[in-house]
């Protein structure tokens, strides 16, 4: 536990020290944002008619972005080498990165929603089923990146590859997400589709460090 | 302290390695790995330490056989490498702070004692990518002086060393063996460890070509 909070405390200054890697995905987000309306309708009624789909893809896009870089500076610099001839748990430490991940990406995105939202003039009853299915979704999606990401981690150009493998694993994060704010903005329930989401975390969050430790240490023995 | 190494053998890129290589490192001893670029010096130090299953063949620690799983070698084990696991953007007090939670055996000594030994006192604020390349290698050899961990397996630990620190480092060598420790090492500079024999074992004989 003691090992976890330390870990946790080295990403999070490590972040702190490149501001980029958090600028980037809000950047892409909010840049999504900002063109879709201008390069298809900025008829009001169209645009919150697809604001659910839009959004989320925006965020899930912007997720996949930076899940390439999770394990990419630990593997050039020789960090994640000691971390894995280390007697402390790699779980700790994989959950620790993962978790950064999210509170850099998924969680700023789930911030600033709303003012996208906005933006697609959704209605204002979808903005709660908005944030919290991208609080609840998005952490899924930088467990499964991260399994992508430890897969590829030694290969020069993982980046395509991280796309191919994880897309599909995206998808039905993609559907409930979506699904969620549109239920939402029609003023129905959305307890069905939280559930349904808050099920794959679960289950993502059970298993996906096991594969994230597994892949690492094939990424770095072979 | 024993680490054995039987029958080894490792092929990479379609070039053999080793075959049918044995090892065996006791207590209180240097082990030189030498040999020409690409004989395979590196991934000998990775198989000894578990950070490669490319190879066919049995490691015994302390005498019992290692089968991969739990592995109680990273317990004892400080291994240096080239990349010395620095990262340019901590300071080098936060990058041994790290270190040091990574492996509980580097507790011999406090950062502040390890930085002045590797002569970096009055630098650990500055963060490691403004240091010059020896200095950055010297944060990472600042371990050296920390751990009590029984086996040092060091990696060219002397690239981007000047002549002094070399010197410091054969010395710290010496003192780890005196303590008991045990070196494996790969360089290419003639070692030179006060009060102690080092014993070659040279890749190029080995290889099967």
């Amino acid at each position: 536990m003691n090992f976890l909070l330390s870990a946790i405390k080295r990403e999070l200054l490590l972040v702190f020290r490149r501001r980029n890697d958090i600028i980037n995905p809000l950047a892409f987000f909010l840049m999504v944002a900002v063109l879709f309306p201008l390069g298809v309708s900025p008829d009001p009624t169209f645009l919150s008619e697809v604001a659910p789909g839009v959004i989320w893809v925006a965020a899930l896009l912007a997720c996949l972005l930076s899940v390439d870089g999770i394990f990419r500076s630990d593997y050039e610099d020789g960090s994640l080498e000691q971390m894995l001839v280390s007697s402390e748990s790699l779980l700790a430490l994989v959950l620790a990165k993962v978790l950064t991940h999210w509170l850099v990406s998924g969680f700023c995105l789930a911030i600033i929603s709303p003012l996208v939202a906005m933006m697609f003039f959704l209605p204002e009853q979808g903005y709660f089923a908005l944030i919290v299915s991208l609080l609840i979704g998005t952490p899924t999606l930088s467990l499964m990146g991260a399994i992508g990401a430890a897969l590829t981690v030694a290969l020069r150009k993982g980046g395509v590859l991280i796309s191919l493998l994880v897309l599909p694993l995206y998808i039905p994060v993609l559907i409930f997400g979506a699904g969620t704010v549109q239920a939402g903005a029609m003023g129905l329930a959305i307890q069905g589709y939280l559930a349904l989401l808050a099920a794959i975390l679960v289950l993502s969050l059970m298993l996906a460090p096991f594969a994230i430790s597994a892949a690492l240490k094939i990424s770095v023995r072979s | 302290m024993t680490l054995e190494v039987k029958n080894l053998f490792c092929e990479r890129d379609e070039r053999i390695l080793f075959s049918n290589f044995s090892l065996h490192i006791n207590t209180a001893e240097v082990v030189q790995v030498i040999g020409q670029n690409g004989s395979g010096k590196t991934t000998l130090l990775r198989i000894l330490c578990g950070l490669s299953d490319a190879y066919t063949g049995d490691i015994f620690w302390q005498g019992k056989y290692l089968d991969g799983e739990s592995d109680e070698r990273y317990h004892a084990v400080l291994y240096v490498e080239h990349l010395s696991g620095v990262k340019g953007t901590l300071t080098a007090e936060e990058n041994l702070h790290w270190m040091m939670q990574l492996d509980k055996s580097l507790n011999k000594c406090s950062i502040m004692d390890a930085l002045q030994q590797v002569g970096l006192y009055g630098f650990e604020d500055v963060p490691c990518h403004s240091l010059s390349a020896g200095q950055q290698r010297r944060v990472g050899l600042a371990r050296l002086y920390l751990s009590s961990a029984p086996l040092w397996i060091l990696d060219e630990p002397f690239t981007a060393l000047d002549k002094k620190g070399v010197g410091e480092k054969e010395a710290l060598i010496a003192n780890h063996v005196h303590e008991g420790g045990s070196v494996i090492l790969t360089t290419h500079h003639d070692l030179m460890v006060p009060g102690k024999t080092v014993r070659p074992i040279n890749l190029d004989e080995v290889a099967v070509i």
